[in-house]
């Protein structure tokens, strides 16, 4: 027997704020965590900005055998876990399992000891390098510090890993594979060689984010983690725990075309096999949140996706991106951005796109720019298209 | 100088799978068959054959004064980035 899919709790480190209260006040706001860059060698980089997680001091959080095991996408993950469990209440991890979408996992474990070998000259590393560099070791850390022992693993689906994470928890709950699931993403790609390779595909922004608008010239990387836990509604409520909104549909698809060219066709599968699934008409949609990565090339093939799969519904959207609040944070992002999708189911505050003064013609949907706006909202999609062509739309309605 | 146009060329014929001599100086990028990640894989191998760091941000062709409208506006650039190293 199918069961209802309902969010009972959130957790989120990014660059807006260290919990989910903080992020949602700076969307609300519209208060941008993108800034300068500070790490090793970011001067040796032409792109110098990014939504960086500001002021993260790890000995302060984690002890010396943590640190030794957990990359800073770990320590983001675990931490977003926490809050989350905190929020679900008593009995939300009972027969749990995690799932954690990431990207490119522990790189900057990777980098620190290529460094210290192949640049330094040392001949060894420390024994725990593999255990922490590992994308599962999210994870496996979110699930041995609550104790879930039940289906745990991670996804990787470049910028789609945390749709994938959320919407396989959610099948796996609605179809009684377990009662509950953690599920998110984890990124920590802002080190030099990260920005560096993403550099050198030039579609990073020296100066900002501006999605939909003619003047936008590429995305700003971010970092950070968030984690939901997913339970089935009647456990939840036996619980008598509050959820946020239900998760009631998923579709992925993958484009099978170009490794990083998006194409219409595939973007506007998922989001009506979400539809579909979630069983959700077109018309009953309120909020999109888009990729909305702020290249011309994923702007305009999103656009023109969202307007195939609801045709004449589209007028009456809003698709914004947030992605000039929080920064792309890659495989986590879209665990980040369905907290915004949250924040217009349950409070009715639909989160801007900042950064949008001069609209692309081609980019002509109700983008809600630069001030967030108050509306009621039934359903909502959050979209997910990665390079790779891998799209993963999730579909939600409000409680 | 002069060695500039017969390297720049060879470089976007590796990329758009043609000879050399059938690239002419009017050809465009578009002509050639070259995709905006082929364009930016012919602007990397510029800056490792010359040495210089080229001003291309695909989201905003035509900024940053680097004309990729056809191959000898590509050329002309690049003479006048090597040229601006050696000053």
């Amino acid at each position: 027997m199918t069961k209802r899919v309902v969010i009972t709790g959130a957790g989120t480190v990014n660059a807006l704020a260290g919990d989910v209260p903080g992020t949602l006040e700076a969307m609300a706001a519209g208060r941008s965590g993108i800034g300068p860059l500070a790490f090793r060698d970011v001067d040796r980089l032409s792109v110098r900005i990014g939504a960086q997680v500001q002021g993260w001091d790890e000995a302060a959080r984690f002890s010396r055998n943590e640190i030794a095991v957990y990359d800073r996408f770990t320590q983001f993950a675990v931490t977003a876990a926490a809050e989350a469990l905190a929020m679900a209440g008593e009995g939300a991890g009972q027969g749990a399992g995690a799932i954690i979408g990431s990207a490119a996992g522990g790189i900057g474990t990777w980098e620190d000891n290529y460094r210290a070998v192949f640049a330094e000259g040392k001949n060894r590393v420390p024994p725990l390098v593999v255990p922490r560099l590992m994308v599962n070791a999210a994870a496996s850390h979110v699930a041995m510090r609550h104790g879930l022992t039940g289906p745990s693993f991670a996804v990787s689906s470049a910028c789609a890993s945390s749709n994938h994470a959320l919407g396989l928890a959610f099948r796996m709950v609605r179809d009684g594979q377990a009662p509950a699931m953690l599920a998110g993403g984890a990124e920590a790609m802002l080190c030099f060689g990260g920005i560096k390779a993403w550099e050198s595909l030039r579609v990073l922004s020296p100066d900002g984010c501006r999605p939909f608008d003619a003047r936008r010239n590429g995305l700003v990387m971010g970092e950070g983690a968030a984690v939901f836990v997913l339970e089935d509604a009647d456990r939840a409520a036996a619980r008598g725990a509050m959820p946020l909104a239900e998760i009631s549909g998923f579709g992925m698809t993958a484009d099978a075309g170009d490794i990083v060219v998006p194409s219409v066709d595939g973007a506007a599968a998922a989001i009506r096999a979400a539809l579909d699934e979630a069983r959700i008409d077109a018309s009953e949609v309120g909020y999109v949140n888009a990729h909305g990565t702020g290249t011309q090339v994923n702007d305009r093939s999103e656009v023109a996706a969202i307007r195939r799969a609801f045709g004449s519904a589209a007028e009456g959207l809003m698709v914004s991106s947030t992605k000039a609040l929080h920064g792309h944070a890659i495989g986590a992002t879209g665990a980040i951005e369905l907290l915004a999708v949250i924040m217009a189911l349950r409070d009715g505050i639909i989160a801007p796109t900042l950064g949008l003064d001069q609209p692309d013609p081609a980019c002509d949907l109700d983008h809600v720019p630069n001030e967030a706006r108050r509306a009621r909202v039934g359903a909502a999609l959050s979209n997910a298209f990665a390079f790779g062509g891998l799209n993963a739309v999730l579909a939600l309605r409000a409680l | 100088m002069q060695d500039i146009a017969p390297r720049v060329i060879e470089i976007l014929a590796t990329q758009a799978l043609l000879d050399p001599s059938e690239i002419g100086p009017e050809a465009t990028i578009e002509s050639l068959g070259l995709d905006s990640l082929g364009l930016v894989e012919a602007i990397f191998a510029i800056e490792e054959a010359f040495d210089i760091q080229v001003p291309f941000n695909p989201n905003e062709p035509g900024q940053g004064g680097f004309d990729t409208t056809s191959v000898a506006s590509i050329v002309a650039a690049v003479q006048g980035l090597v040229a601006g190293k050696a000053a």
